[in-house]
């Protein structure tokens, strides 16, 4: 056993078992990833690619140098800090852009896209794209083109057009955080009647956290009970839990709005037992009220799950022996009870949470003008005002805010924990 | 839960203060779902109860709002749509996310955290990012508004739950049972099918409802990346509620409910099969 050949152990082929056994084990590592291999092309291509590519839109300004591929070159040669307005060869370019772009019917798509930083900026383009067919550069493009529109003289207008030519821009950004540059490149805050996004922000933060608080407080006591009597019994009452948790979000909705609408249920039974007049039915609906009671409604079953899974665990020795001991039933609850859901309760507040911040269509049904979020703006940028630069710089926020939340969740509950149902 | 013999008045009331509390929260639960029945059947075209109804006059009660979902040509189209994409979104995400489950749960799979992150994120981000998303490269590939584009959409959102469910199965799968099989003489493939499939059934079909579901109550990323030809019910029920509320939308959420209330039957069958396999009885 000593010579040194048998010092190398090897398989029956000959082959050294380490290597025969590194070889084994990449070849079953091949396999896992194969396997995996299919999905995670899949969602990279239909879920992961779009999600990147609204990231991109929310600082893309492309369409500066495809509209304007003269201008974005010569205005390179003019400083935002000067007096004067751009050389001859600047409105040359002006022209000649102007020119092609009125042909394909492009330009005022970049006319648009100035007009969300300066408002007017549309009109001039659409009105410089009539006449420019006609026009006759005969030695100065640059009156020329002032003969057009005044606003081609005005200093203003250039230094927008140089601070919006590059290929990027933090501009959608800036008017989602309801700031502006000035026209000499420094930002401030838009004028208080304009503010817009961060009170949004913030409402959506706050209602958030108001829907979060009032799922803990409904759902703690029925997740306590839950976790208390007989497994038969608290199959049957979870029933009550599982039922709208399966029931489609637009049936519950819907229920709500019958529910609370000035001629719906509640305010007829109100009035039916005479609490409140017939002439001043309680508002609940197309407001905060609204999105509060029907998004606590829908999302108290992903509060009361985790929490009921983490009081399944607890003993009630524990609190028994703390009783025997002379703890008053408060105490025990308070100092040995309650501190074991600590962990329920924050898997399921950062759950509904996550859920509730990025809500769309509850509020969209129920939520009138004061109870919307940040998502049914989102919504309106894309499909109504068309703004996308806008959507997508909104949308990128939400998901900043959402992925940090996650992580916090990821460090509660762990994400390889997460259960369904 | 049975209150003690020797409890004190004050423990008695609390007791039954807590009950009460409970009762009344488990009434805000369920109350909402239960008023839509007898609401789908109001003869009056509103969202609310009429005195003849509350009198229980039987000319206050009708059926035409069924008889108007089933012969409508929106609410027809709708149905066939939510069908047809819910069926093919829950073959794609089923099939690839078992495979994807069966690879992430062998124990030396290289960089397993990130990548099930990263495959569960559809979950994770909201919708609405997700369908803004969506609905800028789909218009840019030429999907958006198609019926492929919704289905791809759909099965994209319902991996992580396929994933999930069958990781789950997974973990309480005994490696040493395919090796057993190895060790008689069986192919891999067919230990697959023998030996792996039967064990992971229920995970994969319970995945395949979650999928199913996922697409068939979805409705934001519908309304973004489809337009009125891939309308599905969700999409039909949202657009009722904003231009003109009638109670059609009532009774299609009956219809919603009694079929939530089929699935949940079958989970819970599902789920007691499961456990007298593994020799758990419930108690």
């Amino acid at each position: 056993m000593a010579n040194a050949e048998a010092e190398v152990i090897t398989t029956a082929d000959g082959v050294p078992l380490k290597e025969s056994l590194k070889k084994a084990l990449w070849q079953r590592k091949k396999t896992a990833l194969l396997l995996v291999a299919p999905l995670f092309l899949f969602v990279l291509i239909t879920f992961l690619i779009p999600i990147f590519d609204m990231l991109i839109r929310s600082v893309d300004n492309s369409i500066a140098g495809e509209q304007f591929p003269g201008v974005v070159v010569e205005i390179r040669n003019w400083d935002l800090d000067s007096t004067e307005l751009p050389n001859e060869a600047t409105f040359q370019a002006l022209v000649d852009d102007f020119k092609v772009g009125a042909k394909e019917k492009t330009i005022s798509r970049l006319g648009r896209r100035l007009n969300y930083e300066q408002s007017g900026m549309s009109g001039l383009f659409r009105k410089t794209a009539r006449k420019i067919k006609k026009l006759e550069v005969t030695e100065s493009p640059m009156a020329a083109m002032i003969a057009i529109d005044k606003k081609w003289g005005n200093i203003d207008t250039w230094r927008l057009i140089k601070r919006e030519s590059g290929k990027y821009s933090s501009s959608y950004y800036l008017a989602a955080f309801d700031a502006e540059k000035n026209s000499d490149g420094s930002f401030s805050m838009k004028s208080e009647d304009r503010r817009v996004y961060v009170s949004l922000f913030w409402r959506t933060i706050r209602l958030s956290f108001t829907i979060t608080f009032l799922t803990i407080i409904l759902g703690y006591p029925i997740a306590y009970l839950l976790s208390t009597v007989k497994t038969k019994t608290s199959n049957m009452l979870i029933i009550l839990v599982l039922l709208p948790f399966w029931t489609s979000l637009l049936v519950r909705t819907s229920s709500w709005i019958a529910l609370l609408q000035k001629e719906g249920v509640i305010n007829d039974i109100l009035v039916g037992i005479g609490l409140i007049g017939d002439d001043n039915r309680l508002a609940m609906i197309h407001n905060e009220t609204g999105t509060i009671i029907a998004m606590t409604h829908i999302l108290l079953p992903f509060m009361v799950l985790p929490l009921f899974s983490v009081m399944k665990t607890i003993p009630p020795s524990w609190v028994r022996a703390a009783r025997s001991m002379g703890a008053t039933p408060f105490t025990a609850f308070v100092r040995v009870y309650l501190p074991n859901t600590v962990a329920g309760i924050g898997a399921g507040g950062i759950l509904v949470f996550i859920l509730a911040i990025g809500y769309y269509i509850t509020p969209a049904l129920v939520g009138g003008t004061k109870g919307t979020l940040i998502s049914n703006f989102i919504a309106y940028h894309i499909s109504t005002s068309l703004n996308w630069g806008l959507a997508a710089a909104l949308g990128t926020i939400l998901l900043l805010l959402v992925l940090a939340l996650y992580i916090l969740y990821d460090k509660v509950v762990g994400i390889n924990n997460m259960k369904l149902g | 839960m049975a209150l003690p013999i020797h409890a004190t008045l004050t423990e008695r009331i609390w007791h039954y203060c807590f009950l009460t509390i409970c009762a009344l929260i488990f009434a805000f639960l369920i109350f909402p779902i239960l008023i839509i029945l007898p609401l789908s059947f109001n003869a009056q075209p509103f969202f609310s109860f009429t005195s003849e109804m509350l009198h229980l006059q039987p000319d206050a009660f009708t059926t035409k709002w069924y008889e108007e979902f089933l012969t409508s040509r929106n609410w027809q189209g709708a149905v066939k749509n939510s069908f047809i994409i819910a069926f093919f979104s829950t073959i794609i995400s089923t099939f690839l996310g078992t495979l994807a489950a069966l690879g992430l749960s062998r124990p030396d799979f290289p960089f397993k955290t990130t990548i099930m992150g990263l495959l569960i994120s559809p979950m994770v981000v909201p919708l609405i990012i997700s369908a803004a998303g969506m609905f800028f490269f789909y218009s840019r590939v030429g999907l958006q508004g198609t019926h492929i584009g919704v289905i791809l959409a759909h099965a994209a959102l319902a991996t992580p739950f396929v994933v999930i469910t069958v990781t789950a199965t997974l973990t309480g799968f005994d490696h040493s049972l395919t090796r057993a099989a190895a060790s008689l003489g069986s192919s891999p493939t067919h230990t697959f099918f023998h030996v792996t499939v039967p064990l992971i059934i229920p995970g994969v079909i319970s995945g395949g409802l979650f999928a199913f579901i996922t697409s068939f109550d979805e409705v934001v990323v519908v309304l973004f990346v489809g337009s009125y030809n891939q309308r599905t019910i969700p999409w039909q029920m949202f657009s009722g509620i904003r231009e003109q509320i009638s109670p059609t939308i009532m009774a299609v959420a009956t219809i919603l409910i009694m079929i939530s209330v089929a699935l949940l039957v079958f989970l819970e069958l599902m789920r007691r099969r499961t456990e007298r396999l593994r020799g758990i009885t419930p108690h």
